[in-house]
């Protein structure tokens, strides 16, 4: 490159990572070192302050905006420390602080809802064997390696960096998919399954970064942002690249006709890992897409936008239809979720204009969707959670706590004012409307307007049906759980009834570097 | 003007009043009833103040006892509130009813299976949304209580009502409501959008409105949808009956008397002055619109079976006249269109009360399950009549005035329309009276006298609560005056923005002395 190649690096800017992911190796060490009666406390508190540490290094590196690595003076691509990515990396901080704590829950299920080993052929004696056993602690280290390959996909500034990212937050997750101590074997198909799509789409993530390398002959997103206006090669590598990128970050991000995993994966996995894909990958996915799209494709915009919108308007819609005829709690999340990122793409679509916004309703679905999964959790058959909806009839009366707030977080979801939910729709929507998306915005109200209906139903169950008699019980206290429904309500309350703060703070922080 | 936030706290004192009663033990339902009556009384007094206080003069500010609070800046979100005098009367409406409705579900709910102090939490909290509605000067913050409001009703309906359709009529009630709401958000976010950032009522009305043209029209469209809805309009009525006639009778006497009022006050508020062209395009269209409702509603009322889905739809019909004139864009229409929706709360929140009575006693709203009632229940009988008479429009009770003023207005306006909308009063008068002599004239129905229920006259609450009712539907209908000189002053600014001459002044005196 140039004359000087003196690497310097910036370690502050890498803190977050850095702490993390050492973080994660000290809890292996931890599982070889401390006896087994004291490691879920130490790993709780390990992982707990590695997290929180990664978010006091974010916050002390506010208004950064640069490259981590630079060679002589020239920022290198690889990992960019700026608004967005700093905003990011703070909201998968919080989010999984308060999903570790859910993680660590074992009043909810004697010993926790893990098991060691996730390979162990269900039902058979081995497998009958350790579902005794006190839960797995390795769970703790391997959500941090999850996070800490999260914190890098929103500050990867090459697809290559990226890569390596997402793989590396989505194997640990693979693995926690398929650890739930009750019902094995839907846990085990829901591991294989998100293994297996995964594969394929880091398969052709991976084609894609040749083909964009074939037409930039660079994999550095502002080279490729370059490229679109200047390269000489043929457009079709381009198109292919674009498209084959995307299937892959749409899949992570659980878009329309890329979704079908999402239900499967969310009703399998343990309902603590559920929480954490559905706020914490969200957040993670569309950081990535944002950056990608903001700053490596903003110059080709005319050639994706059609597309792209037609998958928002099927995301959209799609989810929200289907959401409407589920029977199962964690279903009607999962296609609540799949509607939900149909709404976020509209804020991928609006480009620059739409970042803060995106990114204030990543955070705040994201503390909604953590507790309503906290509450599905608590709710409980004997042993098992009762995911399916008519167990959840009368719930009003018997746990009204709980039931009042569950229907807040039901109808937060739905979008109503005095709720998270409202203020991100609107503050979305005004940001599309801003950049010309009026029919995206009427396609996204109207899903909403379906989507209500199902929350409706939930709400009608708690409260207007009369209770079987052998209803099930809401495990309480169950200190870990209640935090995490404490804190994801108050969440939802606060950035519904005074969203200043966050809303002047994602201002501040909506613009990437090289835009 | 006045130094005391009174606005404010007509907002505050029954939302606070719905925390407490709310954190009241379900054993205390006493207590709860008391305190709740307490509060629903507070906002009473303060509905009082603010009326002695207002500045009824021809040169007074449209919108007065101003108040603004930064809420978000970001979106030029304020707390604030102002009254004119259509907003004024209104509050006045919740005011009064709200206490009455509360009365008029003392005892009447099943409290052994449902909570009593929700219920009346929910009263307040509903109370606290619609005022805030009527108050608000700050489209985004109006758009706020829209919606919220919803929910208070919603568990009404559905958790209080009665009947197997509750949970269907709630639900559908939500989400018609919603999805109208929603359309009016894209609406608003637009019209935010294309003004620059302003949500502020006053800075809107006073700035030059939008271009006429396609926007307007459809910024339009998308505010009067969600009234159309609310109000609601033909043909957007049909969640009206099923709420109606599934919600407890005192709640219906809210649901119709002052919620529905949102609106139309809205379509007057919000509609007429920030997109004056696209209403006048579209007004042919809701005088269309709305005759046909008047007729229409009437004859399905006429085939109804249950007493409180028949009330609804008489309500559908009054709501047509309602529309009818306010877009007959005539100074005597509009008035009367806003003192319609004054004395159609009385006359209707009336009719749902007595109508509750009734079905409580007997067990059923089906009119077969009746006849030759007024036998047992002379008085009972009696103030049934009299609701039916007031909401026919009877001269002597206040909605004739109302009904008159509209029907004079839209005869200038035109002609044609107008002879057809008196079409509706003939089949008022059938519907009412037929109902009438189909419950509590001719054959007695055996039943009857196998509940002891229908024995039993009017209680000391009951005569106390429907008292108020009587006088004011009595006395407005012989003494209009003060509410006309009220109501104007804001009729006459809102008009002022879609008619090209300057807009005629009293002109109601002679319906005034009826």
């Amino acid at each position: 490159m140039s004359e000087s190649t003196e690497l310097t690096i910036d370690w502050a800017g890498l803190a977050p990572m850095v702490i993390v992911f050492v973080a994660a190796f000290a809890g292996l060490l931890v599982e070889a070192a401390v006896p087994k009666a004291r490691r879920l406390p130490v790993q709780v508190a390990l992982a707990v302050a590695a997290l929180a540490g990664a978010f006091v290094a974010v916050v002390l590196n506010a208004d950064k905006s640069g490259a981590v690595f630079n060679l002589g003076g020239t920022g290198l691509g690889s990992v960019i420390v700026d608004g967005p990515g700093l905003f990011l990396q703070g909201t998968i901080a919080i989010l999984s602080i308060i999903a570790v704590l859910l993680l660590a829950e074992r009043r909810t299920v004697r010993g926790g809802d893990f098991v060691a080993e996730a390979a162990v052929v269900a039902d058979s004696a081995a497998d009958v064997e350790q579902r005794r056993e006190d839960g797995a602690t390795e769970i703790f280290p391997l959500t941090l390696f999850a996070v800490t390959g999260m914190m890098m996909f929103v500050t990867a500034g090459d697809l290559l960096t990226m890569f390596v990212a997402l793989e590396m937050l989505s194997l640990p997750l693979y693995l926690l998919c398929g650890l739930a101590k009750r019902r094995r074997l839907i846990s085990q198909e829901a591991a294989l399954k998100y293994f297996l799509l995964g594969a394929f789409a880091s398969a052709f993530y991976v084609y894609g970064m040749a083909m964009l390398y074939g037409f930039a002959g660079t994999v550095d997103l502002a080279g490729i942002n370059q490229a679109g206006v200047s390269s000489g090669q043929p457009r079709m590598l381009l198109y292919i690249g674009v498209a084959m990128i995307a299937v892959a970050l749409l899949f992570k991000a659980a878009a329309v006709p890329f979704h079908m995993w999402t239900p499967d994966v969310y009703t399998g996995a343990p309902t603590p890992v559920t929480a954490l894909m559905a706020a914490c990958v969200k957040v993670a996915a569309f950081g990535g897409l944002l950056r990608v799209f903001n700053t490596g494709l903003s110059s080709s915009a005319w050639d994706w936008h059609l597309i792209l919108t037609v998958i928002a308007v099927a995301t959209m819609i799609g989810g929200a239809i289907f959401a409407v005829t589920q029977r199962n709690i964690k279903r009607l999340l999962a296609y609540s979720s799949i509607a939900n990122a149909g709404y976020l793409l509209i804020g991928v679509i609006a480009l620059g204009e739409a970042v803060g916004q995106t990114m204030f309703y990543l955070a705040a679905y994201g503390f909604t969707v953590i507790a309503a999964f906290a509450v599905v959790s608590l709710v409980r058959d004997g042993d098992e959670e009762a995911t399916h909806l008519a167990r959840w009839a009368g719930l009003g009366k018997n746990s009204p706590g709980t039931a009042v707030v569950f229907t807040i977080l039901m109808l937060a979801l739905a979008g109503l004012p005095f709720t998270s939910g409202f203020t991100a729709k609107f503050s979305l929507f005004s940001a599309a409307l801003q950049a010309d998306e009026l029919g995206l915005v009427i396609v996204g109200v109207v899903s909403s307007a379906i989507l209500a209906f199902p929350y409706l139903r939930v709400v009608v169950l708690l409260w207007l049906n009369e209770p079987a008699p052998d209803a099930p019980t809401v495990n309480l206290p169950s200190p870990m759980a209640g935090t995490v429904v404490a804190a994801g309500v108050a969440a939802t309350l606060i950035l519904g009834i005074a969203p200043g703060f966050l809303l002047d703070i994602v201002d501040q922080a909506s613009t990437f570097l090289n835009t | 003007m006045n130094e005391l936030p009174l606005l404010s706290a007509l907002v505050a004192v029954p939302l606070i009043g719905a925390v407490v009663v709310a954190s009241i033990k379900r054993e205390n339902a006493d207590a709860a009833r008391w305190t709740a009556l307490g509060f629903a009384g507070a906002v009473a007094v303060i509905t009082a103040l603010v009326a002695v206080g207002f500045d009824y003069a021809e040169g007074a500010p449209w919108l007065q006892f101003t108040e603004s609070y930064t809420w978000i800046s970001a979106w030029d979100l304020n707390l604030s509130w102002g009254v004119d005098g259509i907003a004024l009367l209104l509050v006045a409406l919740t005011a009064g009813l709200t206490p009455i409705a509360m009365l008029a579900a003392w005892r009447d709910l099943d409290a052994v299976t449902r909570s009593v102090p929700a219920f009346f939490a929910l009263v307040l909290a509903l109370e606290a949304a619609m005022l805030a509605t009527f108050l608000a000067s700050n489209v985004l913050l109006f758009y706020f209580f829209f919606e919220a409001m919803l929910v208070p009703m919603y568990f009404l309906i559905g958790s209080y009502g009665t009947g197997p359709k509750k949970q269907y009529a709630a639900v559908k009630f939500f989400l018609y409501s919603l999805l109208g709401g929603l359309l009016m958000l894209v609406a608003v976010i637009a019209l935010w959008v294309n003004n620059g950032g302003v949500f502020d009522w006053q800075t809107l009305v006073e700035s030059d409105p939008l271009e006429s043209g396609t926007l307007q029209n459809w910024l339009f469209l998308g505010f009067f949808v969600a009234f159309a809805i609310k109000a609601p309009f033909f043909p957007f009525h049909t969640w009206l009956p099923d709420a109606g006639g599934a919600a407890p009778a005192a709640v219906a006497a809210l649901l119709v008397g002052v919620m529905d009022k949102i609106g139309t006050f809205a379509i007057l508020r919000y509609c007429i002055p920030l997109f004056p062209d696209a209403t006048r395009t579209f007004a042919p269209w809701v005088i269309g619109m709305s005759v046909i409702g008047v007729i229409y509603a009437a004859f399905v009322a006429i085939g109804q079976t249950d007493l409180k889905r028949l009330v609804a739809y008489t309500s559908i019909a009054h709501f047509g006249f309602i529309g009818l004139g306010i877009f007959a864009f005539t100074s005597e229409s509009a008035t009367g269109a806003v003192l319609y929706m004054f004395n159609h709360g009385l006359a209707t929140g009336l009719l749902f009360i007595v109508v509750g009575f009734l079905t409580l006693r007997r067990g059923s709203a089906q009119i077969k399950d009746y006849g030759g009632a007024a036998k047992t229940l002379p008085l009972l009988a009696g103030i049934f009549l009299f609701a039916g008479l007031a909401s026919l429009s009877l001269p002597g009770t206040a909605p004739f005035i109302s009904e008159f003023l509209v029907l004079f207005g839209a005869f200038t306006h035109n002609e044609p329309v107008a002879v057809l909308a008196t079409l509706g009063i003939i089949l008022a008068a059938a519907y009412v009276l037929w109902m009438y002599q189909r419950t509590m004239q001719g054959e007695r129905n055996p039943q009857l006298d196998e509940v002891p229920a229908m024995k039993r006259d009017l209680t000391f609450r009951e005569k106390a609560l429907v008292a108020p009712l009587v006088v004011a539907i009595l006395g407005f209908g012989f003494f209009p005056q003060p509410l006309i000189d009220m109501i104007e002053p804001a009729v006459d600014h809102t008009l002022g923005f879609v008619s090209d001459e300057p807009v005629d002044l009293p002109a109601a005196e002679g319906a005034g002395n009826e």
